[in-house]
C-alpha cells in the first residue's frame, strides 16, 4: 500500500517562524560593508524563515502534485513531451560549464565556444541551410529574432514589406511576434483538409508581404504536400519563407528543410532536442537561415580562426542582440550530448517512430474519438470527441480531466482553434508500445465511462490534489502573492 | 538513441495501423524530398564516450579566480536548490495548462511572484522572463503602451546590454527616441531630469548601475510622475537585501537579473528575468501569471489567469509574444530566498559591499591606480589602472586571476579602466591574489 502524502497547501511564508534559519552566510568580510543609511533598505523584507528541512519538504511535497513526464505519459500535442535524458544533465552541471562567466575571455571559453561551434555546424546540416544564431532564449524569442532579420534583410534591400502571412492554424506566437514587430497579420484559412491553400496564398501575397510563417507539419500534424507550389509563390513575389520548427520533431533526419525552399527556420530545444521543459522553461532557440540572411544574425556568432574559436561580431550588418550576453548557453550543452547520441541515420529514426506512435494511437481510437483529418498524420493526430458524446454535453475538457484521474496528462486541448473541440495528440518517439496501448484503453474508458454516467465525467477529475478550479474568480479578484 | 521500438514492435504497429510499410505513412511528403544525405558522424557515441568528450570540452574552459560582474554574478548554489530543481516531477513537467495535475509548478510560481514581490516591494510579479535585458525592454515597451508616448530617457549606468536589447525590441519602430541622462561621478545628473523628461514614457534607471554605483533615487519618482512619465527600475534582487527596493521610491515597474539568485554563470543563461509593477499596471505585464483560486469544494488551489493577455488568447493582440518562460529558474530562485529568509538575504548583500569595499581598499592603494569614482557603490567599482586594461586581464588571466572587465570598449570616456566585482565568494586570500595580480600586470 503506497501511502500518498496529505494534501498540504500551506504557503512556505504560512509556515515560517520568526528567527528560524535555513543558510548562513558568514564571510568575515561582511564587516567592511558600508553602505550609507540613507540608501539602505527600510521596509521589512517578507520572505519566509524556514529551516533548510523545511523548505526542502515543503518543495519535494510540491512536487509529488505534479505529473511529469517522468511520471505520467504526457501527450501534449505540439510540445514535444519527449524523454529527457539523464546524461544531459550531468553534462550540463559539469562546473567547466556551468561556472564560466558569460563575460570570460574567449581564451577561458575554448571548450563552450567549441561545443557551440560544432553544434552550429550539425543544426546547420540538419536543416539543409546556411548559417544559424544560438542566441534566442525559447521558441517566441527565435520567432522575433528571424522576423527581425527579414526586416533587416529587405531594408538592405531597400524595400518596404510591412506584412506577415500566417494561417489561421498557426501557433498563436506567430502573429503576436509579427505584431511586436510593427507588421501587419494575414491570416489565410485554412482548406478543409488542413492544409494551406496555395490559390489563396497567391490572392494574398504581393509586394507589401515581408514573409510566410508556416509550421511544418501544420498543428493539424499534416504535411504541406504542395510545398513547392508554396515556396514558389513565395519567392516569385519576394518574400521570405519562414518555417515555425515547432514540429521539427516529425521531421528530423528524414527531410531538411532547406532543400524545399525555406529561407530561414527556428528551432526549439526543448522538443526536438530532448531537453527538460521545467514546467515551463528555461528552453532553448536558435534561427538557422540561408546565406542570404547570414549577415544579419544576432552576435556574437563563434568561427574557428588558426585553431582557436573566437567571439565573432560581425561586419555591422547584424541586428545586434536580442539577450544579454550569449544565450541560454546550459540548454545547448544539453542539446550537445543529445546530438553526440545520434548519427545520421539514428536522427531518421525519430521522425520515423515518432510518425508511428502518433498514427498507431490515431488508428485505434478514430472509431471513438473522430479524426479530424482524414489522412495518416505526421507526429501528432487531431481528435475530437464523437457524436455520442457531445449529444450528452459530454466536451473535450471532460475528455482531459477524466484522463488524470486515470494517470495519463492530458493531451494539448481547444488547440488548433480550427478545430471545434480539438484534443491534440503528440506521443512522440520515446513512448513504447505498451504505454500507447494503455493510454488508448484509457481513452477508450473515458468514452465508455462518459456515456454511462456523464455527470461523472463532467465532476471529473476526482483523484487529483484538488478539483476543478474557479479560474473567474482567479481572474476577477486576481490573488498574485502572498 | 531513446527509443524504445524493437523491430516486431514497429511491424505489430504498422500492421494495426493498417500498411504494410512506413514509407506509406509518409506520402504526403514529396518522395524526392524523403532520406536526403546527412554529412554527420555515421556513428553516435555511447554514454560512456559522450561523457569523455563532454568532460574533455568542459575542461577546455579554464576556471581562473574571476572578479568579473558586469550584469552577472558569482554564487554559490546550495545542495538544496540543486536538490529541489533536479526533482523531475518539477524539470521534466511543462506549463501547467492542466491546474489539477500541476498544482506543485503552479504553487511554486505563485511563491515565486512573492518572492519577487517581496524583495522589490511591488504589488505583483509575473512568473519570468527570459533574462534581466527581456524584462528591462518588456517594461519600457509596457511604459510605451500605458503613456502613448515614445520618448525613452535612460540613464547613462543601465546595463549597456540591456540598451542593445531594448533597441533591438523597438528596431521596427523609427519614431522611438532615446535620451541618456549623462553621468556625474558615475550617476546620472538629476539636475537634467526636469529638461529631458518632458514627454518621455518613462525614466529607466538601473540601481546599483552598470559602474556598480547605487543612484540615490530619493525624489526622482516625483520628478517623473510630474512629467506624466512612469518609472522603470532595473536592480539586483541580492543587493535588496540590504538596498532601498524600487517600491519605496515609487518605481512603477522594478525588473532584475535572476540569476543572481544563486543560478549557475553557464556562460550567459538560462537566467531569469524578474519583472514587477504596481497594482493598476497588472494587466500589462506579458508571459504567464500564477492566481491562487479555490476549487469546486472551496480549497484553496492555483491556475494561470488573466490570460486574455496573452499569445494563445489574443493572437496579434498580445502583450507580447512570450510563451515558454524560465520556470524551472524561478523556481531555484524561490528555494533560495527561502533557504537564506530576509536574515540570510541581509547577509549576504553585506557580505557582497564588505567583499567590495575591502577590494576597493586595497586596489585604490596601489600605486598608479585609483578608483574612478568615489560614491557608495555595492558589490562591484571602476578601477583606472596606469596601463592598459585589456593588456593586463590577459596578463594575469596567465597567472590564474581575471581581474575584471576592461570597460573602453563600453565607455571610451572613463579611460583605462577595470570593472572589479567581489561577491560573497570572496575571500580576504583572494582579493590578497587579485592585488598581487593587479601588481604583478602593472
Amino acid at each position: 500500500m503506497t501511502c500518498a502524502p496529505k494534501l498540504d497547501n500551506r504557503l512556505s511564508i504560512e509556515k515560517s517562524d520568526p528567527g528560524r534559519r535555513g543558510l548562513w552566510c558568514k564571510n568575515l568580510l561582511r564587516a567592511k560593508a558600508n553602505v550609507p543609511a540613507a540608501l539602505k533598505r527600510k521596509s521589512a523584507l517578507r520572505l519566509p524563515e524556514l529551516s533548510e528541512f523545511d523548505v526542502v519538504r515543503h518543495y519535494t511535497r510540491l512536487s509529488q502534485l505534479n505529473f511529469s513526464v517522468d511520471t505520467h505519459f504526457y501527450p501534449l500535442g505540439s510540445c514535444t513531451m519527449k524523454y529527457n535524458p539523464r546524461f544531459n544533465e550531468e553534462a550540463a552541471a559539469l562546473e567547466g560549464f556551468a561556472a564560466l562567466h558569460p563575460l570570460a575571455h574567449d581564451t577561458c571559453a575554448q571548450g563552450t565556444l567549441e561545443l557551440i561551434h560544432d553544434l552550429s555546424a550539425r543544426l546547420v546540416e540538419l536543416c539543409g541551410l546556411d548559417a544559424i544564431t544560438l542566441q534566442p532564449a525559447a521558441g517566441a524569442h527565435s520567432e522575433f529574432t528571424g522576423l527581425l532579420l527579414a526586416k533587416a534583410y529587405f531594408e538592405a534591400k531597400g524595400e518596404t514589406r510591412t506584412e506577415i502571412v500566417v494561417p489561421d492554424s498557426a501557433h498563436g506566437t506567430n502573429p503576436a511576434t509579427a505584431s511586436m514587430m510593427g507588421f501587419t497579420t494575414v491570416n489565410l484559412a485554412s482548406k478543409p483538409d488542413g492544409r494551406l491553400d496555395v490559390e489563396e496564398l497567391k490572392k494574398h501575397i504581393g509586394p507589401k508581404t515581408a514573409v510566410l510563417m508556416l509550421t511544418m507539419p501544420n498543428t493539424l500534424g499534416i504535411f504541406e504536400s504542395n510545398i513547392e507550389a508554396i515556396a514558389k509563390a513565395v519567392h516569385e513575389a519576394g518574400a521570405l519563407f519562414y518555417m515555425d520548427g515547432a514540429n521539427l520533431n516529425a521531421l528530423i533526419g528524414m527531410v531538411k528543410p532547406g532543400d524545399f525552399g525555406v529561407d530561414l527556420m527556428h528551432l526549439n530545444f526543448h522538443k526536438t532536442f530532448s531537453t527538460p521543459h521545467g514546467g515551463g522553461g528555461p528552453g532553448a532557440g536558435a534561427i538557422v537561415c540561408s546565406k542570404a540572411l547570414a549577415p544579419f544574425l544576432p552576435v556574437p556568432l563563434v568561427k574557428k580562426e588558426g585553431g582557436k574559436y573566437i567571439s565573432d561580431f560581425g561586419d555591422g550588418r547584424s541586428i545586434g542582440k536580442v539577450k544579454a550576453f550569449f544565450g541560454n548557453t546550459g540548454v545547448l550543452v544539453r542539446a550537445y550530448a543529445y546530438m553526440l547520441a545520434h548519427s545520421a541515420a539514428e536522427f531518421g529514426d525519430i521522425a520515423r517512430c515518432a510518425i508511428i506512435n502518433a498514427n498507431y494511437v490515431r488508428s485505434l481510437l478514430m472509431d471513438i474519438y473522430p479524426s479530424y483529418s482524414k489522412e495518416y498524420c505526421m507526429h501528432e493526430c487531431v481528435l475530437t470527441p464523437g457524436p455520442d458524446m457531445t449529444s450528452k454535453g459530454l466536451r473535450t475538457l471532460d475528455v482531459a480531466k477524466g484522463l488524470l484521474d486515470r494517470g495519463f496528462h492530458a493531451p494539448t486541448i481547444y488547440f488548433p482553434t480550427i478545430v471545434h473541440e480539438a484534443i491534440m495528440i503528440e506521443p512522440t518517439e520515446t513512448e513504447s508500445k505498451a504505454t500507447l496501448d494503455e493510454f488508448v484503453a484509457a481513452m477508450r474508458d473515458v468514452h465508455d465511462s462518459g456515456i454511462a454516467d456523464p455527470q461523472a465525467l463532467k465532476d471529473a477529475p476526482h483523484t487529483m490534489p484538488v478539483k476543478r478550479l474557479d479560474e473567474v474568480q482567479a481572474a476577477r479578484q486576481p490573488n498574485l502573492h502572498w | 538513441m531513446y527509443i524504445p521500438h524493437t523491430k516486431t514492435d514497429k511491424e505489430e504497429m504498422l500492421k494495426t495501423i493498417g500498411v504494410s510499410s512506413f514509407e506509406d505513412l509518409v506520402k504526403q511528403v514529396p518522395s524526392k524530398f524523403l532520406w536526403p544525405k546527412l554529412n554527420l558522424p555515421a556513428e553516435s557515441l555511447d554514454e560512456a564516450q559522450s561523457a569523455v568528450r563532454m568532460s574533455e570540452l568542459a575542461s577546455k574552459n579554464c576556471r581562473p579566480l574571476s572578479f568579473l560582474g558586469a550584469g552577472a554574478y558569482e554564487r554559490y548554489t546550495p545542495a538544496a536548490v540543486k536538490a529541489i530543481t533536479s526533482r523531475t516531477e518539477f524539470l521534466t513537467a511543462y506549463t501547467p495548462y492542466q491546474p489539477e495535475a500541476s498544482q506543485g509548478t503552479l504553487q511554486a510560481i505563485y511563491e515565486f511572484q512573492s518572492t519577487v514581490s517581496a524583495l522589490y516591494a511591488m504589488d505583483c510579479a509575473n512568473a519570468s522572463m527570459y533574462d534581466g535585458a527581456s524584462s528591462f525592454a518588456e517594461a519600457v515597451r509596457a511604459t510605451v503602451r500605458v503613456t502613448g508616448k515614445k520618448k525613452i530617457v535612460y540613464a547613462a549606468g543601465v546595463n549597456p546590454q540591456y540598451m542593445d536589447t531594448l533597441k533591438t525590441y523597438f528596431a521596427h519602430s523609427p519614431e522611438y527616441t532615446y535620451v541618456k541622462v549623462p553621468m556625474k561621478d558615475g550617476v546620472m545628473d538629476q539636475t537634467a531630469l526636469p529638461g529631458l523628461l518632458e514627454g518621455a514614457a518613462c525614466l529607466a534607471v538601473q540601481t546599483p548601475n552598470f559602474l556598480g554605483l547605487i543612484e540615490g533615487m530619493d525624489g526622482v519618482a516625483d520628478l517623473v510622475k510630474k512629467a506624466g512619465a512612469l518609472l522603470v527600475a532595473s536592480a539586483d534582487p541580492v543587493s535588496l537585501g540590504i538596498l532601498a527596493a524600487p517600491g519605496e521610491y515609487g518605481a512603477d515597474f522594478a525588473v532584475g537579473e535572476g540569476q543572481s539568485l544563486g543560478l549557475p554563470l553557464a556562460y550567459g543563461g538560462p537566467y531569469l528575468g524578474l519583472f514587477s509593477c504596481k497594482k493598476e499596471h497588472v494587466r500589462q505585464m506579458p508571459g504567464r501569471i500564477t492566481g491562487m483560486t479555490k476549487d469546486k469544494d472551496g480549497q484553496r488551489g492555483f491556475v494561470l489567469t488573466l490570460q486574455a493577455r496573452e499569445q494563445h488568447i489574443r493572437r496579434d493582440k498580445a502583450a507580447s509574444n512570450i510563451c515558454s518562460n524560465e520556470a524551472l529558474c524561478a523556481l531555484a530562485a524561490t528555494v533560495y530566498s527561502a533557504l537564506y529568509g530576509p536574515e540570510g538575504l541581509k547577509e549576504l548583500a553585506e557580505a557582497n559591499a564588505g567583499a567590495a569595499a575591502y577590494a576597493a581598499e586595497r586596489l585604490g592603494a596601489i600605486k598608479g591606480c585609483s578608483l574612478k569614482f568615489k560614491g557608495p557603490f555595492f558589490n562591484e567599482f571602476v578601477l583606472s589602472v596606469p596601463g592598459k586594461a585589456a593588456a593586463m586581464r590577459q596578463g594575469a588571466l596567465g597567472r590564474g586571476v581575471d581581474i575584471g572587465l576592461p570597460l573602453a570598449p563600453l565607455y571610451p570616456e572613463l579611460g583605462e579602466t577595470l570593472l572589479v566585482c567581489a561577491t560573497e565568494t570572496k575571500t580576504e586570500a583572494d582579493i590578497l591574489k587579485l592585488e598581487a595580480a593587479i601588481k604583478e600586470a602593472l
